[in-house]
């Protein structure tokens, strides 16, 4: 199936000399849930904003649904919900009519069921005749997320979404993302939250000084970049490893009393086997045991550094 | 064309007016009055007629232009300067309209506004002084023109402004001196040669003459003239937002 966002070669300098994107290649697929994630300044609000219209790019090519995001604006923007980064609303306005507008600005007629369903679905119907001015910056967030929903889109765009947000919206907000996936809108996240990457995407993808520098399954990634960690609490200290146990990736810790195995991905499965055999051979107990796997995040922090660390 | 998008536009931007209506409706007629008050009646009874009209009714047009000037490029540069300085602008630009609608949507609203003020101005003023209309559709055509065209420049100056100080620069500094000294008050037939030539310079002469002309066919300048001076502005003014809309100026960058 054709990809519903198509990204070639896309390139942005801003007026200021400032180069966002060092040309960016990414398809997304269509129901999908990506999460781009990257340090502050990394070019990821200007993908999107010009996925969305709102910056012209300066070289490459946005398809979206196969419509160029500049010649066929219409067709592409009708298909979009952006989230903006930042709480901007109008002040005066009250909820009802400002989520009102925002479906009338994208040509479509009113309905007053579908805002009803989406503002209950937020926990906003209270609030409706509300001004925004009145509102708690949750709330307002909520606000701008049932704007971007107000026109029914096919893709949606979350840009830092849970910045400055308490646990309880963070839920609310991945309920109705969830509804939304089964609905089949595709979801684009970026965040440096990296625990919510880990939790609700399906890809990942990382930009860093304007490139994407990896696209990958979630788990496939954990998988392959993932390392994984034994722990053995052992019965009795050790001074030293046996030789029989050199083969195996070891190290004593904690004064002898906890034996570290380190192993990547799905090579651990076989090894571990041979390695508590092998133990038992030895004669060596141990009264406890745990396994850790790195998280996304020591997999990102590994990956912008050494990236960082080649310029330097 | 998206029109439902045109009309949301619209009917956001005139709701702000029944939340103002005590700042941009009733603040204009009482400053309008007052003006009555003081130049229609007071000086105005030492004064003797203009070319066959009383000062009071002289001064009925230049009045209404200066308030629908002063109002339309206020109304314009505001609904689109707005949103760019809350941020929520994002949303009209990543909205699937083209510029001229939004265009069409704010500058129409600013305009409405506009021409109900004027209107509102002109029943007042009915009450202080005798007021005919010798050309009515000529007086609604220099009406909607000027509102229109001068809710243009206020788009334009939105757009450029990049806060509030600079907003408030053309109404507060230029559109008054040049409405006082484009005729509302006098006819320039009383100023000296060289200031009558000077104000042929000042582009509010030739919407007051004109629009002067519809009600007492008297004018400073030929009315001919003075529909293809606003036609002109008309015409820059949009090259201007053509020029905007095609390199993204201020809005896209």
């Amino acid at each position: 199936m054709a990809p519903i966002v198509s990204i070639k070669n896309l390139t942005k300098t801003y007026e200021n000399g400032f180069q966002a994107l060092k040309g960016v290649d990414l398809d997304i697929e269509e129901g999908e849930i990506l999460a781009l994630l990257g340090p502050n300044g990394a070019g990821k609000t200007t993908l999107i904003s010009i996925i969305c219209g709102l910056v012209n790019p300066t070289g490459g090519k946005v398809l979206v649904a196969d419509h160029d995001v500049v010649k066929d604006f219409r067709k592409t923007r009708e298909m979009i919900g952006l989230v903006p980064q930042e709480l901007t609303t109008d002040m005066f306005e009250t909820v009802w009519n400002t989520v009102g507008f925002s479906r009338g600005v994208h040509g479509k007629k009113p309905n007053p069921a579908l805002i009803e369903g989406i503002l209950k679905d937020l926990s906003l119907w209270s609030k409706k005749d509300n001004m925004l001015r009145e509102l708690s910056g949750g709330m307002k967030r909520r606000v701008l997320i049932a704007k971007a929903l107000a026109h029914e889109p096919k893709i949606l765009f979350l840009d830092e979404p849970t910045a400055g947000v308490d646990v309880n919206l963070r839920r609310e907000m991945w309920q109705v993302v969830e509804k939304l996936r089964a609905n089949g809108v595709t979801i684009i996240l970026t965040t440096h939250y990296i625990e919510e990457a880990e939790e609700i995407a399906d890809r990942v993808g990382v930009i860093n000084g304007g490139k994407l520098l990896l696209l990958e399954e979630k788990t496939a990634l954990m998988q392959k970049l993932g390392r994984k960690q034994l722990r053995l609490e052992l019965s009795e200290p050790l001074k030293a490893l046996p030789e029989n146990l050199a083969l195996y990736n070891l190290t004593l810790s904690d004064e002898g009393t906890a034996l570290i195995h380190e192993y990547q991905g799905e090579e651990g499965q076989g090894s571990i086997a041979s390695l508590l055999a092998a133990l038992a051979a030895e004669d060596i107990h141990f009264r406890d045991l745990s396994t850790r796997q790195s998280s996304l995040e020591d997999i990102f922090v590994a990956l912008v550094g050494e990236k960082a660390g080649e310029k330097a | 064309m998206n029109f439902e998008a045109i009309k949301s536009i619209y009917f956001f931007e005139m709701a702000r007016m029944r939340r103002t209506l005590l700042q941009s409706v009733i603040s204009p007629v009482i400053t309008t009055s007052l003006y009555f008050i003081v130049f229609g009646t007071a000086i105005g009874s030492r004064i003797d007629t203009i070319e066959g009209v009383s000062y009071g009714s002289f001064i009925t047009p230049g009045l209404i232009m200066l308030t629908l000037l002063t109002q339309c490029i206020a109304n314009g540069s505001i609904g689109i300067y707005f949103p760019k300085f809350t941020g929520t602008i994002y949303e009209i630009l990543s909205a699937p309209v083209a510029m001229t609608e939004i265009l069409i949507g704010y500058v129409g609203a600013a305009a409405s506004k506009g021409l109900i003020i004027g209107l509102i101005i002109l029943a007042t003023a009915s009450f202080f002084v005798d007021i005919s209309i010798a050309h009515p559709f000529m007086m609604i055509v220099f009406l909607v023109l000027t509102a229109v065209t001068f809710s243009l420049f206020g788009f334009i100056i939105g757009i450029w402004a990049k806060n509030f100080e600079q907003l408030n620069i053309v109404p507060m500094l230029v559109v008054p001196p040049l409405t006082f000294l484009g005729g509302s008050f006098y006819s320039i037939d009383m100023l000296p040669p060289f200031w009558q030539a000077v104000s042929h310079f000042n582009p509010v002469l030739y919407l007051v003459s004109g629009f002067r002309w519809s009600f007492y066919e008297i004018a400073d300048v030929n009315p001919l003239i003075s529909l293809g001076m606003i036609g002109l502005f008309l015409a820059i003014c949009l090259s201007i937002l053509g020029w905007i809309f095609k390199t993204g100026y201020r809005l896209r960058n």
